[in-house]
Order: C-alpha cells, then structure tokens, then sequence
C-alpha cells in the first residue's frame, strides 16, 4: 500500500513544484470562457443558454492541455521505465496517477466553477447541476484521456493528436453534462442524465486502468 | 473451428489470399454497382413523395451502412491482434481504415445533397448525421495515430487501442445523440419511414449495398497488400515477387551504369 | 425505362443538380482511392527492385575492391 502512496505524495510534490504548469491550463479555460461573452453576444440570456455548453467545451479543451502533464515528465527522466520494470501492478499505478492528476487539474476547476457560472449568468439551480456534473464526468475525462496519453507519450508531435483522438470520446458526456445542466434551467429533473454519467464513470473507473497499463506497454515497447 | 485461418497469420499467405480473392472482388464490384446503379437510376418507379431525388438512396444507404460495417471490421482485426498477437490483423485493420472513411464522407455527402431538397437544409444536427460525423472524425483519428508512429508494430497495436476504444463508444454515440436531440426537440422531420419498401425499389438497394461491399474489399486487398510489402521489404519472397510482377509489366528502369 | 427521353433522365425530375452531384462526388471519391492504391502498390514494388538493384550493385562494387586488394 504504501508504494502506492509514495507514487501518490510523488505526482503530487512533482505538480506543486511546477505550479506554472497547473495554473495555465485554468487560466486558459477564464480565457476561453471570456471569449464566448465578447465574441458571441454580451447579452444575459444567450450566455444562459450557452453556458453550460460553454464551460464543459472549455473544460475539455483545456484539460486536453494539461493531460500530456500525466506521462511526460515520468517518460522523460526514466521514472516510468521504472514503474513498468518495478513489478508494480500497471494498473494500480496507472489508477494512482490518474487520480492525483485529477485533483491537480480538476478540483481547481470545481473551485472556480463559482466565478464561471457569475460569467455567463447560470442559475443556482443551473450551477448546482453543472457542479454534480463537473464532479462525476472530470473523472471520466482523467480516466479516458489517460489512455490516450499513455499511447502517444513518445510521439513528438502529441498535442494535436491527443485532441484529434479524445474529442469525439468526449463527446456524449458532454452532451449528456450540459442537458442536465440544461433540465436544470428549465425546472426539470436531471436524475438520469447523471446516472448515465455516473455508470460511465464506473465503468471507466473499472476498465481504464488495464487500458491505460496496455498503453503504455505498447508505447514503450 | 477456426484453424483454417490461421495459415493467413504469416504475410506471404495472406498475401496470396489477396491476389486470390482480388479478381473476384472487382469483378464483383463492378457488375453490382453497374447494374444497381443503371437500375436504381433508370429503371425503379419514382418515389411518391420525393420524386427522383430519391434515387440518391441507392448510394446513401449501401455507404452510410458499410461506413459502420467497416468500422466494426476493424475493430475485429484490433482484437485478433490483440488477443493473437497477429500482425496481419493489425495490417487489415489499417487496410480498410481509409476506404471505411471514404464511405463515410460518402454517407455524408450524399445525405446532404439528399437533405437539401428533401428537408430545405444540406445540415441538421439530428442524431444520425451527428453520429456519422463523430464516426469520420474516429476514422480520421485512427488513421492518424496509426501514421504518428515510426514502428509501424507499434503503430498497429496502439492504433488497434484506439479503434476499440471507438467502437465501443459508437453506440454510446448514436444514444447519447438521439437523446439529446429528442430532449431538445430537434429535427421535426422523420426521415423515409416507409416500413415496407416496394420490391422493384429494394432490389437495386441489395445489389447496390453488395457491390459496394466489394468495393471495399477490392480496395482491402490493394491496401492489404502494400501494406505487407512496406512492412516485409527486405523478405527473399517480396523481393522475388516484385521482380516477377515488374518483370511482367515490363516497367522496370534500369538505372545501373552499363546496365543489363 | 422510368423516363421518357434522355433529357428526362439527366433532368431526374428537376432534382438533376442533387443527384448527379451525389453519384459524380461518389463515384469520383472512389476512383480516386482505388487508383491511389494502385499507384503506390506499383511504386512500393518499383521502390523494392529498385533497393535490390542497389544492394547488388554495393556488393560487386566491394567485390572488385576485394580482388583487385
């Protein structure tokens, strides 16, 4: 249990030293939200009726940037050539990982959903769903995107790539996030929307690992 | 049961089964889709309500199915890679991955051309043209993992990865999509629902749908095979066929000094 | 035969533009990648004879080194 947490407190010192890579990616998603007001239309209704859309798209997008974080760093000073010879689980390692990652990238999101939600003008009801989205379907994204990146971690040209590959993944927790958020606007139950989400997060959070641990196999022969 | 197949593992087998099943395949294709299309064109009665617009079903319908069908037959060569380690499976899988997109443009393309008429717009974002999209752009993203990777090993398991990883979520797609789309309450048109289909119009549709599967199984075979020869270039028996093939057309340039 | 003339037949009931663009685009996206294929089917096979040429013409070259040593 306890290598397993060192991996854990490791990623975890590892993130708090670069805190210029944690900060960009939120900075890029305030940015992103802040171009929808200036370049669609200023006006409250249309940024209610964009918003959720809106935030989960800015979302995706800039945790598409911070994902290659997962790998990289352990890739290229021999770490993770270590993990993979160290007779560790794969898949343990590979859920550790995920989940540091996550809390590095996601639950400052979650904090500054707040501010997100007063921008494009969401409800409390609107914002109560978005925040139960946000919590269930960031997983998701860490766990699915995980596989991806543990395939292209030696490529050069990884960024685009990574996108080109994990979009069209995304795109039904992304449609079934922002009808909830969506139901919520209207005064509508949104129990279902979020069980399906919650199903596909547990059955990423049950399969990924060994999806991610083949990954990296493949990647690195 | 499934011993008879393990033969085509090794290369030159597989090989050979594409020069063997090439012929055929063309041939095939090209008196299906003569006679489906000439048919469907020129012969089936005129829809009732869509006059002869309709006729663009005889492509629309046979693509937008194979661009699935496709899509799931590769999904199968990454498993038989996978769990077989075979690397012809890989080869396949990579093989039919450009004509599978190709069909989907098709499905694409033609369903627009179709729309416009029929439904005022080339574009709505009803769940079938979402999904179809969503499934080119999967085609687009296995191709292009594939193609990232020098080891082309490496390229096949990894793209292999992703292909399941989509096939997985083609369903979750089109539910996710048809869900939405009914919340939001999009598209007030029901496309074609005819249930049943008058005989004389069906039969071009069968045969179209026949001769575009051969298509992309002639096309397979083509890709298949160059894709053994880019990977076995320095094998005797690659080398020994491309002289004979060569030799055959009478196309090779000697480019030695003084040469033969 | 469901037209009456070969005006009638490309004209499909006033659809004309819709269906040929269709069928042309299809049939014109198939030929491309059929003959794709084929081209560098042919020019991995010259690509090959081509490799071997080489290969032959280094080692008479180290041969006649070697005798002439």
């Amino acid at each position: 249990m306890s290598l397993y947490q060192g991996i854990f407190k490791r990623d975890m010192h590892i993130a708090f030293n670069q805190k210029a890579e944690l900060v960009q990616p939120l900075m890029f998603l305030l940015m992103v939200v802040t171009l929808f007001p200036l370049g669609v239309s200023p006006s409250p209704d249309t940024l209610q009726r964009i918003g959720p859309g809106v935030i989960w798209i800015a979302a995706i997008l800039s945790s598409l940037m911070a994902m290659e974080r997962l790998f990289r760093d352990d890739f290229q000073d021999g770490s993770l050539e270590q993990y993979m010879l160290s007779g560790l689980a794969l898949p343990a390692v590979s859920a550790v990982k995920v989940a540091a990652h996550w809390l590095v990238s996601f639950v400052p999101l979650l904090l500054l959903s707040p501010l997100l939600a007063m921008f494009l003008n969401l409800t409390v009801d609107m914002y109560i769903a978005l925040v139960l989205t946000l919590l269930l379907g960031t997983p998701l994204l860490s766990l699915i995107g995980a596989i991806a990146v543990g395939l292209t971690v030696g490529l050069q040209k990884g960024g685009v790539l990574l996108a080109l590959l994990l979009i069209p993944v995304f795109i039904p927790l992304l449609i079934f996030a922002t009808s909830a958020v969506d139901s919520a606007a209207l005064q509508l139950p949104y129990h279902a929307q979020l069980a399906i989400i919650a199903a596909m997060l547990l059955l990423a959070a049950a399969l990924a690992p060994f999806a991610i641990a083949y990954s990296l196999k493949v990647s690195q022969n | 049961m499934w011993k008879w197949l393990h033969p085509y593992a090794k290369t030159e087998r597989a090989y050979q089964l594409c020069l063997t099943l090439q012929p055929w395949f063309w041939v095939g294709a090209l008196v299906c889709l003569s006679i489906g299309t000439v048919w469907g064109l020129a012969f089936a009665p005129q829809d009732y309500q869509q006059g002869d617009s309709f006729r663009i079903i005889y492509i629309h319908v046979p693509s937008a199915i194979l661009s699935m069908g496709t899509y799931v037959a590769m999904a199968i060569a990454a498993l038989v890679g996978m769990v077989w380690q075979w690397r012809t499976a890989y080869m396949s899988m990579i093989a039919m991955a450009p004509i599978g997109a190709v069909m989907t443009f098709i499905a694409l393309f033609t369903g627009a051309a179709w729309g416009k008429p029929m439904w005022g717009a080339w574009w709505v974002w009803d769940a079938r043209l979402t999904s179809e999209l969503i499934l080119l752009f999967l085609y687009v993203g296995v191709i292009a993992l594939y193609g990232a990777f020098e080891d082309k090993q490496q390229a096949g398991k990894a793209a292999g990865v992703m292909a399941l990883v989509g096939v997985v979520n083609i369903p979750i797609i089109h539910y996710s999509v048809e869900w939405w789309n009914t919340l939001h309450q999009g598209a007030t048109i029901s496309k074609f629902d005819n249930p049943s289909i008058a005989p004389e119009m069906l039969w071009p549709l069968l045969i179209n749908l026949l001769g575009f599967a051969f298509f992309i199984g002639a096309v397979t075979t083509v890709r298949l095979r160059n894709e053994i020869v880019l990977r076995e270039l320095h094998r005797p028996w690659v080398q020994a066929l491309a002289i004979s093939q060569l030799a055959s057309k009478q196309q090779v340039n000697h480019s030695v000094k003084g040469g033969n | 035969m469901q037209f009456e003339s070969l005006a009638d037949f490309i004209n499909m009931g006033g659809y004309a533009f819709y269906v040929w663009l269709s069928f042309g685009v299809t049939f014109a996206a198939m030929a491309i990648i059929a003959i794709q294929s084929f081209i560098k089917h042919r020019n991995l096979l010259r690509q090959v004879v081509v490799e071997q040429e080489r290969k032959a013409r280094i080692k008479q070259a180290r041969q006649q080194q070697q005798d002439s040593m």
